[in-house]
């Protein structure tokens, strides 16, 4: 019989084989499931994964890969450093609305002044944005014991219908001939988050989502903190005996994966989206905690895994142009990949072996 | 505004028909928690439920066939779940999460040929002579028959759990899996049979949702019941009837703002349509509160992960 | 006793063996136990005791060998097999659900329970007839450490077993409990039950059985009757080696370090104990043993005085210093240092690296962070350090925790806190479930840092250990410590009664109803 047999030290080379495994994996059953629904299996994995990259119109797809990828990283750093530390914020969706309409509303009360200063208090705005929808479960937690992930994703609802109500209320385009939806703040050059460098799209979160990387990686390599965020995680009672505040840890792990989702969701509604309206939010939020485990919570795993996503994305796109899949088959195939992750990753802690049978 | 719209029987009506997909999804998950597994991913659970009922249901012409249907779909989609965190014994945060975000994408992917086709109609159950007891008769006895089957499945897991032994073993085996193995108990074989009830009844709720309750297919339609249906659980700490009367409490606050909606009240719809989450947050908060930190009725060995040594 | 000539043992095991990866736990190992008798399974820690045990009831399968009971092979599945055949077992660890009541875990330990009153009924009669009284209603979180043997026992006895397995039933109870369960023993084997009992405690030993199986790395060194052998005897089979007892030169006692006074604290959970009114001072260089079975309040007393859950200000104070408010970190920069029982998961993190670990108590005193940012190769020294001076043996310092031995792993712990040079070392079960030669190595360092000038508080379960090593001796019972008493001259009795306090009371005068 096969058993599983807990290794003495966790396998190094498991745990980076694991990603590859499940995207390939995941190729193999999401192109069994096109043929299901009556695709040519091939045709579509190629065009998800080859064609954003080396076909015909890869100069512009290249750059949409990045700018899917740019919100993704940037949410993923943050959720990491909570979900090392066993703190699940799985609202992240909701401080992503929060941070783009805070932000948002800044930039529309100085329409249509400009100055230098607009866009840096944007930002500032956008990250309190998410940070104070992060603080409710956080602080929710700390006081009562109030369990974070109900806690958090019940305001994704809450702040998607705060959404609906400003696009239509008052941050309601006055030009709009009546439709919902803000001003464009990426027409409107003191709130614009132009590419860094045209064409490219690297825009000023993709600048945020790398800068947020290697800060990352700094604290949970080098610093105290990131020391006691995996030791939370990994040993809860060690971590209080190490002198951890749990209560604290909370509050600082919520703290920043909201500032950072609420930042994304500025960077996005100044470049890419535009414009703050009903369905400004796709799903990035979400998709993040599929970037944050396929990137083994890791930030340099993260960008890796971000830039994955957001070519899946892309390609998704495409397959939906071209061979008419509807856009949610990108969705089942995200999640596939996370089942074939967590299937894979028991091999990073344990070892397959064959034993004679024994009453388990 | 016109508040005479809003008629009270029928108000009290459409709240058993509104809790039902909830109270359905949360008897399941219950089972499963009290075996000592959490399983997050009932929002997908039930959507997967919610298409499959309604596929079938839509091709076969027979609504009850749906029902059946959603419920082996959900049931199949736990056996990933259970796959998963009992044999290659992933995180089940993580494997709940993943399975709500694949069950989203999946339901919405099957669901795609379904969108705006009305379902076939579900029979109603007027059970006879009390259904037309005055008042009475058409707030509880005038129901689609899944109305009472969620009743009697609070009252079928009440029994199971409190005085059946194989009740006694599935709570021993959520209060202390290591034991429950000592003993000689097949933890892993129990759990995989309470996730896939919780399973069954997700989809079935979803269902519900799909084919009689709204009914109409539309992608992402449970709009976070899952995750209410788990917030139940909590709040009815882990007592089934308890969890009967969360359901309805909240079915009543969701009929209430949408009657309030439709009568065309002062406030915005938008804060209308968040109330019921809003509530959630509050009601778990109020019982987080009430217990101070440590959760005493929680099962043991919720959530975690079980590894017989030997 | 009842063991006629001519009639075939109870039970006979022939050549079992059962490997694990890198250790043979049981090899080639054969012994017979009578009708009625009473059979010890000696051995130190990690003999393989346990294997051997758990192979006869069903719970693991031996990879070689085979076993006969009342002349019929008997090969178990799982331990409803062995149940079946008469075979019933009590565990080191219980295996209570603590959420359910005494006659619910009853009903799961047991292959057709009748219906739940009849039950109840039952355990009421067999408790009294066996002086072990119960509640079959009460909810076993609540119950005692002692009591929740009973409901072992009991569990075990309404099967009518012929054969009774106890894995170290005496670690969890004071002396008086312990007359008590060998009373229970005695009138079992009498009626003919056989009874197998796993200890390596010596004296019980000699004083309860007939028969004794000596194992050592798994294999049989000798079989004999305890009661013709000295202990000392059957302590050089047990372990191999004469062991030499820990040397110390006594020094004059110092001033007050430490001085708690008033410490009360709330359980955290419903089925903690709340540490009430603690009183008690601490010289320099002196050993202060704290005596108790355990669930009395050992794991909050040392969670109070690290600093896991501070109290108020002036109810501890460090050389005069109020530290009552503070946090562990500001504990260790002040010089009081602690260990705690369990090693992995709350002493060390399981799957973080010994320089990881070196890193969890060591930053403050060490210096091993600066401004935010970790030193590590500072850390890595340090962990290098305690490796060497206390001989852990470990293929290097990255590997994880777990991957230690727990004598190795407990020497980390110990040598991590006793490097820092603590003015105060709190340490709880320093040698549970170690063994001998590293039990050995970790007095003799708590002995040479007192002789050092250190005041150290050592919390454990194993009297014996507290006497060798304790000046001064104190006892928890139920969250309340007995005043402080000179180690030097306690009899038996007298520690067996601060033990039991006026729970002890409470269990004879139960048990002499029930006689």
């Amino acid at each position: 019989m096969l058993v599983l047999e807990k290794r003495k030290v966790p396998s190094r080379f498991w745990a980076r084989a694991t990603p590859l495994l499940a995207v390939i994996l995941t190729m193999l059953a999401g192109g069994a499931l096109f043929a299901l629904l009556g695709k040519d299996p091939v045709e579509a994995v190629r065009t998800i994964f080859w064609d954003p990259l080396f076909s015909e119109f890869a100069f512009y797809y290249r750059s949409q890969i990045l700018v899917k990828a740019w919100p993704l990283i940037l949410i993923a750093v943050g959720l990491s450093l909570g979900f090392r530390a066993g703190i699940w914020n799985i609202g992240a969706e909701g401080q992503y609305i929060m941070g783009a309409i805070l932000g948002g509303a800044v930039g529309l009360a100085f329409y249509p002044a400009e100055g230098w200063y607009i866009f840096p208090l944007m930002i500032l705005a956008g990250a309190l944005g998410g940070l104070l929808w992060a603080m409710v479960p956080a602080i929710l937690r700390t006081k009562f014991g109030t369990n974070e992930i109900l806690v958090s994703l019940m305001l994704v609802y809450v702040a998607e219908n705060i959404l609906s109500s400003v696009s239509f209320g008052i941050l309601k385009n006055p030009q709009g001939f009546g439709f919902p939806g803000s001003r464009n703040l990426n027409d409107y050059a003191a709130s614009a988050n132009m590419d860094l460098i045209e064409g490219t799209g690297l825009h000023w979160g993709g600048a945020a989502a790398l800068l947020a990387v290697m800060l990352a990686w700094g604290l949970l390599t080098r610093h105290i903190l990131g020391y006691r965020i995996r030791l939370s995680g990994e040993a809860p009672r060690a971590a209080r005996f190490g002198g951890v505040d749990p209560d604290r840890l909370v509050l600082i792990c919520l703290g920043v994966s909201g500032a950072l989702a609420g930042l994304a969701g500025l960077f996005e509604v100044t470049g890419p989206a535009g414009q703050l309206s009903p369905d400004f939010n796709v799903g990035y939020g979400f998709t993040a905690i599929i970037v944050a485990f396929l990137g083994r919570l890791h930030p340099l795993g993260i960008l890796l895994a971000g830039l994955l996503l957001g070519l899946t994305e892309v390609g998704g796109g495409i397959a939906q142009q071209n061979l008419g899949l509807p856009s949610a088959s990108i969705k089942a195939f995200q999640g596939m990949l996370l089942f074939f992750l967590l299937a894979m990753d028991v091999f990073t802690d344990y070892r397959l072996r064959f034993r004679r049978e024994e009453a388990i | 505004m016109d508040y005479s719209a809003i008629d009270p029987a029928l108000l009290l009506a459409t709240l058993m028909i509104s809790a039902t997909p909830i109270l359905l999804a949360a008897i399941g998950e219950l089972v499963v928690e009290k075996a000592g597994v959490l399983n997050l991913g009932v929002e997908g659970m039930m959507i997967t439920g919610a298409i499959c009922g309604f596929a079938i249901a839509v091709e076969s012409g027979n609504p009850f066939l749906g029902l059946i249907a959603a419920a082996l779909a959900g049931a199949a989609l736990s056996l990933v779940f259970a796959f998963l965190t009992q044999i290659l014994l992933s995180n089940q945060v993580a494997t709940g999460l993943a399975l709500t975000l694949f069950g989203l994408g999946l339901s919405s992917l099957i669901g795609k040929p379904y969108a705006g086709i009305k379902p076939p109609a579900s029979p109603r159950l007027d059970i006879p002579l009390l259904s037309d007891i005055p008042v009475l008769g058409p707030i509880l006895f005038r129901h689609d028959p899944m109305v009472y089957v969620s009743l009697a499945l609070v009252a079928a897991v009440w029994f199971f759990l409190k005085y059946t032994r194989a009740g006694l073993i599935l709570r021993a085996v959520g209060e202390n899996h290591d034991a429950a193995h000592a003993l000689g108990y097949k933890v892993v074989r129990i759990r995989f049979l309470a996730i896939m009830f919780g399973g069954a009844c997700a989809g079935l709720g979803g269902a519900y949702l799909s084919l009689i309750r709204v009914p109409q297919w539309t992608e992402g339609m449970t709009a976070g019941a899952g995750w209410i249906a788990l917030a139940l659980v909590v709040f009815a700490s882990w007592r089934p009837w308890r969890v009967l009367l969360g359901a309805y409490l909240f079915g009543g606050i969701t009929v209430l703002q949408l009657n309030l909606q439709a009568a065309g009240l002062a406030i915005p719809v938008e804060y209308l349509s968040m109330s019921p989450y809003i509530v959630t947050i509050l009601v778990l908060v109020y019982i987080s509160a009430r217990k101070g930190r440590g959760n005493l009725d929680a099962p043991a060995s919720l959530g975690r992960t079980f590894h017989a040594t030997h | 006793m009842s063991e006629a000539d001519g009639e075939p043992p109870l039970l006979v095991v022939e050549g079992l063996t059962k490997a694990y990866p890198g250790v043979l736990a049981n090899d080639h190992v054969s012994f017979s136990v009578a009708h009625g008798e009473v059979h010890a399974l000696l051995g130190e820690n990690g003999a393989g005791k346990s294997t051997l045990v758990k192979m006869i009831y069903g719970l693991v399968r031996p990879d070689e060998g085979r076993m006969m009971l009342e002349g019929r092979p008997y090969a178990p599945h799982r331990p409803s097999d062995a149940r079946r055949a008469g075979v019933a077992m009590v565990f080191q660890h219980f295996s209570l659900f603590e959420a359910l009541n005494v006659a619910e875990n009853i009903a799961l330990g047991m292959e057709d329970p009748p219906p739940q009153g009849e039950l109840s009924a039952r355990i009421r009669e067999v408790s009294v007839a066996y002086g072990l009284p119960l509640d079959p209603e009460r909810i076993v979180g609540e119950l005692s450490a002692g009591e929740r043997q009973r409901v072992e026992i009991i569990r075990c006895l309404l099967q009518n077993p012929k054969l009774l397995i106890m894995d170290e039933p005496t670690s969890v109870l004071t002396p008086q409990e312990v007359e008590i369960l060998f009373r229970t023993l005695r009138k079992l084997s009498a009626e003919g039950t056989a009874i197998l009992y796993i200890s390596h405690k010596l004296e019980e030993v000699i004083d309860l059985c007939e028969n004794a199986t000596i194992l050592r790395h798994g294999k049989v060194v000798a079989t004999c009757n305890p009661r013709e052998h000295s202990a000392r005897e059957l302590a050089e089979l047990m372990v191999g080696e004469i062991l030499t007892p820990p040397h110390r030169e006594r020094a004059e006692l110092g001033d007050v370090v430490l001085e708690v006074r008033g410490l009360s604290l709330q359980a955290t959970s419903h089925f903690g104990t709340s540490l009430k009114d603690i009183c008690f001072s601490l010289r320099a260089g002196e050993v202060l043993g704290i005596g108790g079975v355990a669930g009395n309040g050992q794991d909050e007393l040392l969670a109070a005085l690290s600093g896991e859950r501070p109290t108020a200000a002036d109810t501890i104070r460090l050389n005069g210093q109020e530290i009552g408010a503070l946090g562990p970190n500001e504990r260790r920069a002040l010089g009081l240092l602690a260990a705690p029982e369990e090693r992995l998961g709350h002493a060390a993190a399981p799957d973080m690296s010994l320089t990881e670990n070196a890193l969890l108590t060591g930053a403050v005193r060490e210096r091993l962070v600066r401004r935010g940012l970790i030193d590590w190769p500072r850390s890595r020294a340090f962990a290098k350090r305690i490796t060497e001076v206390f001989d852990v043996r470990t293929p290097g310092t990255e590997v994880p925790a777990r991957a230690l031995s727990g004598g190795n792993l407990q020497k980390f712990v110990i040598g991590r806190e006793v490097l820092q040079r603590p003015e105060v070392l709190v340490v709880n079960q320093p040698t549970w479930g170690v063994d001998a030669s590293a039990a050995a190595a970790i007095r003799q360092a708590i002995l040479d840092l007192a002789e050092g000038g250190a005041g150290v508080i050592v919390i454990s379960q194993d009297l014996d250990e507290l006497m060798e090593i304790s000046d001064t001796f104190a006892a928890l019972n139920e969250g309340r410590l007995s005043a402080p008493r000179p180690a030097r001259g306690l009899s038996v009795e007298e520690i067996g009664l601060m033990l039991g306090g006026v729970h002890g009371a409470k269990v004879e005068e139960g048990a002499d109803a029930g006689a």
